[in-house]
C-alpha cells in the first residue's frame, strides 16, 4: 500500500508528523472480533505517548480511556478506526465504528449497564465500565450514534501545561 | 465458621432479606467468571465477586454456595437482590476490594482447598 | 509491606514463565481481578496483578494500567504469543497451582496489601 508524503506504517497505525516535534497523528484500524489484537492500538498510542514526554497521568488517562474504546469497537462491531492527534497541549483521539449503534446513550453510560453476551464477559470484558471510565479519564468526551448509523466517540486529554493555563484563566 | 460469624468479622453490610445466616462455610471463592465458579467452587464455598447481576444468584443456587460477597462497594441490581431472597442465599457487601476480603477471610481461618 | 519478586515466587511457589524476571523488583501492592475494566480502575505502578485469565489482552490491560507483574493462578498456562508480548511490554509473568484466593490468601499473610494505608 502506497502512503501519501509525510505518512510512514510503523506497527498497527499509519502515522504523520506534522510541525515537526510539535504535532503528530495517526490511525489504526480495528477489526470486530479480533481478541489476539485486542488493545494493540491503545498500547501502540500508550507508547507513542511516551516517546514524546508528556507527562505520566496524562499517558494513564488516554491510554486507560483508548483501551475501553478500542474494546467496544472490537466486543460489539464489525469494524471501526481510531484516529489520534497529538498537539503540545492535548491528545485528541477519535473512534468511529460501522457498528449498528447505541439506541440509549445515557444507559450505556451507566455504570454496570452491558449488552455482553456471556461468551464476551467469560473472557473478561463486558462488565458496563467501558464508557463510564472514559468519561471519568477524559477531560473532555462526545458521543454521537444512532441506530443502523454506527457510533462516533470522540476525547480529549489535556495536557498538564494547558490545564494550569486554563486554571489561571479562570482565577 | 458461620455467615453470620464473618458478616461481623469484616464488618459486611447485608443486602439480603429474610435469609438465614447460620450457614456453615466450607471455604472461599474468588472469581468474577461465572463459567470458572461453575467449574471450581465446592459446596459450602463463600463466593467474592464484582458480579451484580442476577445471574450470580443462579450460579450460587446451582453449586449450593453459602453465600455472597460483592466488593469494591459494588452495589447489587434490585433483581439481583429480590433472586437472593427468593433463593435464600445471603448477600453481603464491602467497600473494600477482593484481594482485602479475601486476606481477612484466609486470617479468619476460610481456605480453599 | 512490600515483598519481592523472588518472595513472591517462594510464597506462591510460583514457576516464572517470561525470561524478563528481576527477582528484586519490589512489589507494594497486589490486586486480584478478572475483569479488564477492573484491572484499569487500579492502577499502581508497583503492583502485583493475580488472574484467572491468561490471554494476550491480560497483558496488554495490564501494561496500560502500569501493572508491575502478574501471576496467573490455578495453573493455567498462557500461549507462547501471550508470553512473548509481556517480555516485549517488560511484565513478568508467574504461575502458580494455587487457586486465585489461597493465592490472595497467602501473600496477605506475608503482609501485602491493596493499598499503602492498610495495616
Amino acid at each position: 500500500m502506497s502512503l501519501a508524503a509525510g505518512y510512514m506504517k510503523k506497527g498497527l497505525g499509519i502515522h504523520m508528523m506534522q510541525n515537526k516535534e510539535t504535532t503528530m497523528k495517526g490511525v489504526f484500524f480495528l477489526t470486530g472480533k479480533d481478541f489476539a489484537n485486542a488493545g494493540a492500538a491503545s498500547c501502540e498510542l500508550k507508547t507513542i505517548l511516551e516517546k514524546m514526554q508528556i507527562e505520566q497521568s496524562a499517558i494513564r488517562r488516554a491510554a486507560i480511556a483508548a483501551f475501553e474504546a478500542e474494546m467496544n469497537i472490537i466486543i460489539y462491531t464489525p469494524a471501526g478506526m481510531m484516529k489520534y492527534s497529538i498537539t503540545p497541549d492535548y491528545v485528541k483521539v477519535v473512534f468511529q465504528d460501522m457498528g449498528h449503534g447505541i439506541e440509549d446513550i445515557e444507559l450505556a453510560m451507566t455504570e454496570g449497564y452491558s449488552t455482553a453476551p456471556d461468551y464476551i464477559r467469560e473472557m473478561g470484558f463486558g462488565s458496563g465500565m467501558g464508557l463510564p471510565n472514559i468519561k471519568k479519564n477524559t477531560d473532555e468526551m462526545k458521543i454521537s450514534s444512532a441506530p443502523g448509523a454506527g457510533t462516533t466517540l470522540e476525547f480529549i486529554i489535556k495536557f498538564k501545561q494547558e490545564r494550569d493555563n486554563e486554571n489561571i484563566r479562570d482565577c | 465458621m458461620k455467615i453470620s460469624e464473618i458478616v461481623e468479622g469484616l464488618s459486611l453490610e447485608v443486602k439480603s432479606a429474610n435469609v438465614n445466616l447460620e450457614k456453615e462455610v466450607t471455604g472461599g471463592y474468588v472469581s468474577d467468571l461465572l463459567s470458572d465458579v461453575i467449574a471450581n467452587c465446592k459446596e459450602g464455598n463463600i463466593w467474592i465477586t464484582l458480579q451484580t447481576h442476577q445471574n450470580i444468584i443462579a450460579v450460587a443456587t446451582l453449586r449450593e454456595l453459602s453465600g455472597i460477597i460483592l466488593v469494591n462497594g459494588k452495589a447489587p441490581d434490585a433483581d439481583t437482590i429480590k433472586k437472593a431472597n427468593e433463593e435464600s442465599i445471603p448477600l453481603m457487601a464491602s467497600s473494600l476490594p477482593a484481594f482485602e476480603i479475601v486476606g481477612r477471610l484466609y486470617n479468619l481461618g476460610i481456605r480453599c482447598r | 509491606m512490600s515483598l519481592t519478586l523472588a518472595e513472591i515466587k517462594v510464597i506462591l511457589n510460583a514457576n516464572v514463565l517470561t525470561s524478563k524476571f528481576d527477582a528484586n523488583t519490589v512489589i507494594g501492592m497486589a490486586y486480584s481481578a478478572d475483569l479488564m475494566s477492573d484491572v484499569l480502575s487500579f492502577s499502581q505502578t508497583d503492583s502485583l496483578l493475580i488472574t484467572g485469565l491468561v490471554d494476550k489482552t491480560v497483558v496488554r490491560t495490564a501494561h496500560v494500567a502500569n501493572i508491575k507483574a502478574i501471576v496467573f493462578a490455578r495453573g493455567k498456562v498462557p500461549n507462547k504469543d501471550t508470553v512473548a508480548l509481556a517480555d516485549e511490554k517488560n511484565i513478568p509473568l508467574m504461575i502458580t497451582n494455587f487457586s486465585k484466593y489461597e493465592s490472595c490468601g497467602r501473600l496477605y499473610e506475608k503482609g501485602l496489601r491493596n493499598s499503602y494505608d492498610a495495616k
